[in-house]
């Protein structure tokens, strides 16, 4: 061995945990796997290839998107990728396929490559794109619903024809309750335990993966096993749902019916899987339990006052904003800071 | 036994320490030449006493610093001066150093032992200086200034640091193994010098064999003296040995920002450097000898070596049966250790251990962009921002980031550890500290 500088000098420490970026994004992509999969039992293929268009439109918008400002192009890292299945997760599965397109470019490249690329947009890049869809075509947004367990009567209907899809459309749970009233929707499903059996493992009509609380639950849990998220958002998102459906959510005050509204719509996976977002959500834990209490809140205030039936895209956007604001309020605790600042050290 | 630990944050790393710390401690035959830098540790450079072509002993004075904060330099070999010209310096890139040739013939010298209760605190202080004795584990603080505390400073505990945190090291353990009534008697003289009775000696639990000699020679020597030296099992969790978390974990003090142990009523010593007291009071022996753990997984051969200050990493490489596939060399812990680029450098009083890693064990990976994770706030020992440093660094604006309390670092390195980015916080830290040094 000779003794000229061959080695790195690069500086402490000089180890390293296994984990990084992509392996954080690849292992969120595949906890929402089992997702994808009963909505493919409840929708039909045409889940599946919606999902599927919506992922290679995030990886080709943003690969495009960093070559064009000079970046070196980092799709691997799989954020784009994650972006893609949620973003496909929270338009309904009877759109068509231009729409994921559509979505690709909002949340890729104006959402996060023009505000700086990963890590420095404000607001979660696949609610953008839900929310630039919902704007642009309330229509197809709010009506492309498939009754579920298409599956079952027949795969290709669903799969080739979108002409068909109108005459199968029909009204999300949220939409019912919205104009008809909670007793018209537990009329709809036969009564109060079937619409939470129902619910909780996914038999309804929605988007493509709101469906099931239960494989939205498990896959949450598994990060947290992973150490990748903690309770922090997704309980205080929950419990402020429910709490505020119970107070203002019946026909008289304390009535409220909160399970339905914790069950229902894109709330366990906004909870789970968009509001624990790194980059839009705050940092600490005290700060992430105010953003979950917002979070929660907003929602269901969205759904019993404001004008659409779901809220929690816009509930988390709106968050988002506040997200800096509450990085920069909650420091962290520090270990015996100086005493009086600056301290002279004894000699 | 339940651990101690400390308030908040730490990481575990893999602890690499099966490469050497079943392997006793290996005296390796003196080099034929030894550099011995005229800085080696906080403080003023040395001034050599000997000149060129003059015969030295080992153990003689070379060099000394005077009116400065020091300590002084012995030659570590018998033998003839050779020359005192710049050489390279594991920290400072080049630093005069003094060239010694060994004699060959000349046999090792030997010390008589005495009682060192029999001499007065005075005279046990001024042997401590008279040896050289820094503190070995980082920066070498001169220990006789540390153990003459001023007047207003009231002590009334000395905790020995036998936590080794850092991944790879196996020194203190081998030591306290093998030597555990000298560096309880070392801990004695220590608490006599500073007139209390109280000493801990914090070691983790990975380390269950120390705990136990360790807690046999302390109840053989218990009684001896009017004092009382306890051992504490400490939770096994990186940064447990670094001063304000191990003195948090063995008395619940906390030295506050700026502060020193002195301002809790708190000495630290490290284990090599209680052990170098105790054969400096016993036998007037200086520093010129170190126990350092050679690892990582590039060597051929792994060894914790009983070794001569001023011996050339080249040799030691040599001695060890070479090196192959090394990606880094590490002098210190990894976690907080520095890289060196040549071999031409020489072991000093404060090197711990060298590492020689391979591409499997460190990592030279591009960073990317910070994803908020939060990972590196919750890692952070002193409960900082490192995420928001670095982005205000990145900014240009490191000069802004005082009120991160950016001063508390001591860069650990916990942040940078566990960044899934890997982001290389630390030097960010750094880089923050010498922007608003800049702006005065
Ligand atoms: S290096 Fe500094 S900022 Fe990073 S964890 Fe250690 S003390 Fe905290
Ligand atoms: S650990 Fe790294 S990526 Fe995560 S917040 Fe800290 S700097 Fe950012």
């Amino acid at each position: 061995m000779t003794s000229k500088p061959e080695w790195a000098v690069s500086v402490s420490p000089h180890i390293r945990k296994g984990t990084t970026t992509a392996q954080i994004m690849w292992t969120v992509s595949a906890s929402l796997m089992p997702v994808l999969i009963l909505s493919i039992y409840n929708f039909g293929f045409r889940s599946l290839i919606i999902t599927l268009v919506s992922v290679l439109s995030c990886v080709v918008v943003e690969a495009i998107s960093q070559k064009a400002m000079g970046r070196s192009v980092t799709v691997t890292d799989g954020s784009a990728v994650l972006t893609g299945i949620l973003l496909a997760f929270v338009i309904p599965p009877g759109v068509p396929y231009y729409l994921p397109m559509i979505g690709a470019v909002a949340a890729m490249f104006i959402t996060k490559e023009l505000m700086g690329g990963l890590g420095y947009n404000v607001w979660n890049p696949a609610l953008v794109g839900r929310a630039l869809l919902q704007a642009s075509f309330p229509v197809a947004i709010t009506t492309a619903w498939i009754p579920p367990q298409q599956l079952s009567k027949g795969v290709w209907d669903v799969f080739l024809g979108s002409g068909a899809l109108d005459a199968i459309s029909t009204a999300t749970p949220l939409a019912v309750v919205k104009q008809y009233g909670m007793k018209a929707l537990v009329q709809q499903f036969g009564g109060i335990d079937t619409i939470y059996w129902n619910f909780f493992v996914g038999f309804k009509p929605g988007c493509i993966g709101e469906t099931s609380a239960l494989l939205i639950l498990l896959g949450g849990l598994f990060l947290m096993s992973r150490k990748i998220i903690t309770w922090h958002i997704p309980v205080s998102t929950l419990g402020s749902a429910a709490l505020i459906a119970w107070i203002f959510g019946g026909e008289t005050w304390f009535s409220g019916a909160p399970l339905v509204h914790v069950l229902s719509g894109g709330l366990m996976l906004g909870a789970f899987y968009m509001a624990t977002d790194y980059v839009t959500s705050p940092t600490l834990k005290s700060a992430q339990l105010l953003f979950g209490f917002g979070v929660g809140g907003l929602t269901v205030l969205i759904r019993l006052k404001g004008g659409y039936p779901e809220g929690v895209c816009y509930a988390i956007l709106l968050m988002n904003c506040l997200t800096p604001a509450l990085d920069e309020w909650f420091q962290p605790k520090r270990f015996a800071p100086p005493k009086a600042a600056p301290v002279a050290a004894v000699k | 036994m339940a651990g101690t630990t400390f308030a908040k944050g730490g990481i575990h790393p893999d602890e690499h320490k099966e490469l050497t710390e079943g392997l006793a401690i290996e005296v390796m035959p003196p080099p034929s030449q030894v550099v011995l830098p005229l800085s080696m540790h906080f403080g003023a450079i040395a001034k050599p006493t000997v000149k060129k072509k003059q015969e030295v002993q080992e153990g003689e004075e070379i060099a000394v610093v005077e009116k400065a904060l020091g300590a002084s330099i012995h030659s570590s070999v018998t033998g003839v001066v050779k020359a005192i010209e710049p050489r390279p310096h594991p920290t400072m890139v080049r630093c005069d150093a003094v060239i010694i040739d060994r004699d060959p013939e000349a046999p090792p010298r030997q010390y008589d032992s005495e009682d060192w209760r029999k001499l007065s605190r005075e005279q046990l202080l001024a042997r401590v200086k008279n040896a050289g004795i820094v503190g070995m584990g980082g920066a070498g603080f001169p220990t006789f200034v540390k153990l003459s505390p001023p007047p207003n400073a009231k002590i009334d505990t000395l905790v020995l640091n036998g936590a080794e945190c850092e991944p790879y090291l196996t020194t203190d353990h081998r030591l306290m193994l093998e030597y555990p009534e000298k560096i309880i008697e070392g801990a004695k003289i220590i608490l006599k010098i500073l007139g209390i009775k109280q000493g801990i000696i914090g070691i983790e639990l990975n380390k269950p064999d120390a705990i136990n000699t360790m807690n046999k020679a302390a109840q053989q020597l218990a009684g001896k003296d009017d004092d009382v030296i306890k051992v504490q099992g400490m939770d096994v969790k990186y940064p447990q040995g670094s001063e304000k978390q191990l003195i948090y974990s063995l008395t619940k003090r906390s030295v506050p920002g700026g502060g020193l142990p002195f301002d809790v009523g708190v000495i630290v010593q490290n284990i090599s450097t209680t052990l170098a007291v105790f054969e400096a009071a016993t036998m007037q022996k200086p520093v010129y000898e170190k126990v350092a753990t050679f690892s990582g997984r590039a060597l051929h051969r792994q060894a914790n070596l009983q070794i001569k200050v001023g011996t050339l990493l080249s040799d030691v490489v040599n001695y060890l049966g070479g090196a192959k596939d090394v990606v880094k060399i590490v002098s210190g812990g990894p976690m907080m250790g520095f890289a060196i680029s040549s071999l031409d450098v020489p072991v000093t009083k404060t090197t711990s251990g060298v590492l020689f890693l391979n591409s499997s064990e460190t990592d030279l990976g591009e960073f990317g962009p910070c994803i908020h994770c939060g990972w590196c706030m919750e890692a952070c020992p002193m409960g900082l921002s490192p995420k928001e440093v670095a982005l205000y660094v990145e900014a240009g604006r490191g000069h802004l980031t005082e009120k991160f309390g950016i001063f508390d670092c001591f860069e650990c390195g916990c942040c940078a550890y566990v960044c899934p980015a890997k982001r290389p916080l630390v030097q960010f830290a750094r880089l923050a500290k010498i922007a608003i040094k800049k702006r005065g």
